[in-house]
């Protein structure tokens, strides 16, 4: 299982490398004259106001963010189920069935609370 | 004269992690150009056709060369290491999933038993990359596009994972080569067309569900010039800007090249009689279709609106995958 992974681990550090070594290239034969205009933030040539990071944002954002928590797990249970289901006895079928339907009533929920208008 | 036999895997698998690489950036090279002719001849003009004279040919060079000597630019009010880093996790993340794709039967970085799974996981790296950009750039746009762009690719790894399920109930198993041996022997074979229409519905779900992960038209909301200026690089220039452009080509490569390997037989060819044709030809080939598809998708349809986007993700995509899979479920299970 270790040994399984390291071309994967070989991938990632050598993707790492190639971009530090085209961000020092580029840095290296860059021109280097920062003026203080050059340094703001754009937004579209009128000067900035405020900071950026303070901005409030909706709270559907973070609905959003919880639902896909909740989906997910339920996937990450699906997928070793997926592949040994052919082997299972129907009873696991039918239990995956009711799980999923839970899931679709929560679904239902959600809609119907209006979780999902984005307006 | 060193003995190189205890060494030969590490050798092997070091060279072919560079061959990847390499591989990725003339994709990318060569996708950028294609990009622009396609742009072009959609809009009935040419696209580029000066520079190298054939076809503008060397257009993505210079555009690269032309990226390299531009000044670093990083805006003061910035949070200097996340903005750095950020583009090393967003490329990071895209070639990750490179070592799982299976050129050809012998010709895979790691042929890896939850293969499937390990693709949707380091997709998702893609995601704190973003996010990491737009916050650490304190401007406003790459802040809403930063936002735009994390909730959009989540509620999309939904589909998308329900999607891939199919083929893996399918082949009982998550590894991409045995997924693709399954599939051997025509095209009638392949999974797209097993079990129709179940899976048929479940490839186009998870097309246009991979477009919105790669934040594609119609779905590239968070780069919306028209609205948001480019959304989480905004304040990204020169080769910074770069990784974040060759990322996207590459997870365009990675969301067809795992649609051709679960979907439409991978390195297996059409009939059974043109196997004569190498394997990575096929898989290349199959993957530079769906890349070209993609590309005249963008400059065909508009792009749609946030709650259209959610819309489609939340009360069609996703109901329609969970009634796919259980339907699929009941046909295997009925069968025997």
């Amino acid at each position: 299982m270790i040994s399984d992974f390291t071309p994967v681990v070989w991938m990632l550090i050598s993707a790492g490398i190639l971009t530090a070594i085209m961000m020092a290239v580029a840095i290296f034969l860059g021109p280097k004259k920062m003026t203080k205009v050059k340094a703001e933030p754009f937004e579209c040539g009128i000067e900035p106001t405020g900071d950026a990071n303070d901005t409030r944002f909706p709270v559907k954002f973070y609905l959003v963010a919880i639902l896909f928590i909740l989906f997910d797990i339920e996937i990450v249970f699906l997928y070793p189920w997926a592949v040994v289901f052919n082997e299972l006895p129907m009873a696991a079928f039918v239990s995956i069935v009711i799980f999923m339907t839970v899931l679709m009533a929560g679904l239902l929920y959600a809609i119907k609370k209006g979780v999902l208008e984005w307006k | 004269m060193i003995a190189l036999e205890p060494y030969l895997d590490l050798i092997i698998s070091v060279v072919y992690v560079v061959g990847i690489v390499l591989f990725l950036s003339l994709f990318a090279l060569f996708a950028t150009w294609l990009e622009r002719k396609v742009a072009g001849h959609i809009q009935d003009r040419l696209g580029p056709m000066e520079t190298g004279g054939w076809h503008g040919w060397l257009q993505p060079i210079a555009d690269a060369i032309k990226l390299l000597i531009k000044e670093d630019i990083i805006p003061a009010a910035a949070d200097k290491k996340l903005f750095k880093l950020a583009p090393y996790l967003v490329f990071i993340g895209s070639l990750a999933g490179f070592a799982v794709l299976p050129f050809a039967a012998n010709l895979i970085g790691s042929d890896l038993n939850i293969g499937v799974y390990y693709v949707i996981a380091v997709t998702s790296l893609v995601v704190i990359g973003i996010l990491m950009a737009g916050w650490a750039s304190n401007n406003k746009w790459s802040m809403y596009g930063a936002m735009r762009s994390a909730a959009q690719m989540i509620s999309y790894e939904i589909p998308v994972a329900l999607s891939l399920l199919i083929p893996v109930m399918m082949a009982g198993t998550m590894s991409m080569v045995e997924i693709v041996d399954n599939q051997a022997g025509g095209f009638w074979n392949w999974y797209v067309f097993r079990t129709m229409p179940f899976s048929l519905i479940a490839f186009v779900i998870y097309f246009w569900a991979s477009l919105a992960e790669v934040n594609r038209a119609p779905f590239d909301l968070p780069e919306a010039e028209s609205e948001l200026v480019a959304g989480y690089f905004t304040e990204y220039s020169g080769i910074r800007w770069a990784m974040f452009f060759l990322a996207e080509y590459g997870d365009m490569f990675v969301v067809s090249a795992i649609a051709a390997t679960v979907f439409l037989g991978g390195w297996y060819a059409p009939f059974p009689f043109l196997d004569i044709i190498p394997g990575p030809i096929w898989f290349i080939g199959k993957t530079a279709f769906l890349v070209f598809v993609q590309m005249w998708l963008r400059w065909t349809l508009p792009r749609l609106r946030v709650d259209q986007l959610m819309y489609v993700c939340w009360k069609i995509f996703l109901p329609f995958s969970f009634a796919n899979l259980l339907l699929v479920g009941l046909w295997v299970v009925l069968k025997g």
